[in-house]
């Protein structure tokens, strides 16, 4: 198998990666390679946040080296390259999502800020006393408080779809909350907490037949399935940068155009005007009537060569790879005792919530540390999630295609010490 | 591996799985709350205060071993003291968490020195000193949820 800075030739390429290939790839994250007290570290904390190939680092890193500016304004030759450098990574994210427009791809910090981005321009404008806002059970609390503070400030109010045991959501009772009221539904992709994957386009087509705006939170989808906004037919698609191999910092909100051509500008400043007079602004054009100030140029080029690099890979065989492990890891799992895995959806990325008997996740996580496993403790941002199945914490292993049968056999060994010290 | 079994230690184990005075006080005059928002513990702490000595107290709540175990040693070290007493254990207490008071004489914590191995672990401070941070609020009388953030 060739691979060429991320990129499989084409000739040789299978449905999925090959264990041989993520051995390669593995090679393109200098994190993936260091012991972690003395132990190989193995990396399961992929849902918080993902490591960065050096194709990323080195985007970055030639931009601050060699043609650093500001973009947008500047009439000297770096200036020129600064903004040709983010405007093509805009276009970059547009064909990740198969977008219609350049126009319609706002950069913006992260997920957190395109959904306050959305509640704050569309929602208070388009919610009054006794409308409705949608939102799932399972979703993470960036894509519930913004909402709340709508709602608290129209007198709008939340309503929440309701979830089964196995975590999945009912689609049913979805249906039954989507009434005249509602304003928007706003979900996620993929929950965090239990990796499941939500039916997203009939989700999205029950709320558009009736004329309802939906946002979806696609922070833990983009690192895992091809995205397509247009098929998809969602109104608003937000994700971070951060979590698929891109740098912190920088996210995308994708709106419709039409939509976003009518909404009011989210913060004032530098860059989303036209002119300026004490009387009077005329707001800039998309997408640059949301970016107000100096946006995040480096982290918009990093997030560029992250998308060229996950593409280069290419989504489908990640997915196909991951849905892999996850039936090895889940297998592996369940065989322990008193280990109960929190979210047995029949659709999932490879994440893996779990408790065990009597023993607290974060003791866990920390008997998992000294083996060189990385996981997150915790109520991973989610604490609706948690009560739902009447547990304080979870103890989460979250996978990405540069993971291996082999640290998934890691993880449950120190799963074992962990019992062993603790039980 | 050794630093690990430091942690969690026989003692601190033993008191996670069967906390001490770990129920309800009814009429207690003092009651606080606190919660680590990172990890999800939780502790609810009444204290009776008579005299200006710890006369009864109980927890309840939900955490890691760290924290449980450290609710419940800390109810069991400050009954019968003063509450002058308990702040200064308190504050020895944090201090052997934290390294401040060296590794010499942690002689006067009495079985509370067990939580020594914490120092290794600095995200666990904050499971150690949960219930700790609880009782000054209880003690001092502020209405408000304690929180470790």
């Amino acid at each position: 198998m060739i691979t060429v800075g991320g990129r499989v030739s084409p000739s040789v390429r299978e449905e999925r990666l090959t264990a041989f290939e993520v051995e390669r790839l593995r090679k393109d994250f200098p994190v993936l390679g260091q012991p972690v007290r003395g132990k190989p570290l193995v990396y399961f904390d992929n849902a918080a946040t993902s490591q960065k190939p050096q194709a990323v680092i080195d985007a970055v890193h030639h931009f601050l080296s060699s043609y650093y500016s500001n973009v947008h304004r500047g009439v000297h030759q770096l200036s020129e390259r600064a903004t040709e450098a983010y405007e093509h990574a805009r276009e970059t994210v547009r064909r990740f999502l198969n977008a219609a427009a350049a126009r319609e791809i706002i950069f913006v910090r992260g997920t957190t800020e395109a959904i306050n981005l959305v509640a704050s321009s569309y929602g208070r404008t388009h919610a009054g006393a006794g409308d409705e806002i949608v939102i799932s059970a399972m979703e993470h609390h960036s894509n519930i408080v913004p909402w709340q503070m709508v709602c608290q400030a129209t007198g709008a109010v939340l309503r929440v779809v309701p979830m089964n045991d196995a975590g999945e959501l009912l689609l049913d009772e979805y249906e039954k909350l989507l009434t005249p009221r509602t304003r928007l539904v706003a979900f996620t992709h993929v929950s965090n907490a239990l990796g499941t994957i939500n039916p997203v386009g009939d989700m999205v087509r029950l709320a558009r037949r009736r004329g309802i705006p939906v946002l979806i939170d696609g922070a833990q989808a983009a690192p895992h399935l091809a995205v397509d906004v247009r098929q998809l037919d969602c109104d608003f698609y937000a994700f971070s940068g951060h979590k698929v191999f891109g740098p912190t910092g920088i996210g995308i909100l994708y709106g419709r155009g039409d939509l976003l051509d009518a909404m009011p500008p989210y913060q004032g400043g530098g860059d989303m005007i036209k002119s300026v007079t004490f009387e009077k602004t005329m707001y800039n054009d998309l997408p640059y009537k949301f970016e107000a100030g100096t946006p995040h140029i480096t982290g918009a080029i990093g997030l560029g060569a992250a998308l060229d690099y996950v593409t280069g890979v290419g989504l489908d065989r990640i997915a196909a790879y991951e849905h892999e492990l996850l039936e090895y890891a889940t297998k592996a799992c369940a065989a322990i005792p008193g280990l109960r895995i929190i979210g047995t959806g029949k659709e999932k990325t490879c994440v893996l919530s779990f408790v065990l008997e009597g023993i607290h996740a974060h003791d866990v996580g920390t008997v998992l540390d000294h083996e060189g496993v990385a996981i997150r403790a915790g109520h991973h941002c989610a604490m609706p999630v948690m009560q739902r199945f009447g547990v304080p914490a979870t103890a989460r292993a979250s996978l990405a295609f540069y993971n291996t049968r082999e640290e998934i056999d890691s993880l449950v060994g120190a799963i074992h010490k962990a019992i062993e010290i603790l039980g | 591996m050794s630093d690990l079994r430091e942690l969690y230690q026989q003692v601190i184990l033993d008191h996670s799985k069967k906390p001490r005075n770990f129920h309800k006080l009814d009429g207690a005059h003092r009651t606080a709350e606190g919660h680590n928002p990172l990890c999800g513990d939780q502790v609810t702490l009444y204290v009776q205060v008579e005299d200006d000595v710890i006369r009864r107290i109980g927890f309840q709540g939900s955490g890691c071993a760290i924290s449980k175990a450290s609710a419940s040693m800390m109810t069991d070290s400050v009954k019968g003291k003063t509450t002058a007493e308990a702040q200064g254990l308190f504050e020895r207490f944090h201090d052997l968490l934290t390294g401040k008071g060296g590794p010499g004489d942690p002689g006067d914590l009495g079985k509370l020195a067990v939580f020594s191995g914490v120092r290794e672990f600095p995200v666990r401070v904050k499971c150690a000193t949960l219930a700790w941070h609880t009782l000054r609020a209880a003690l001092e009388g502020k209405g408000e949820p304690i929180s470790t953030e």
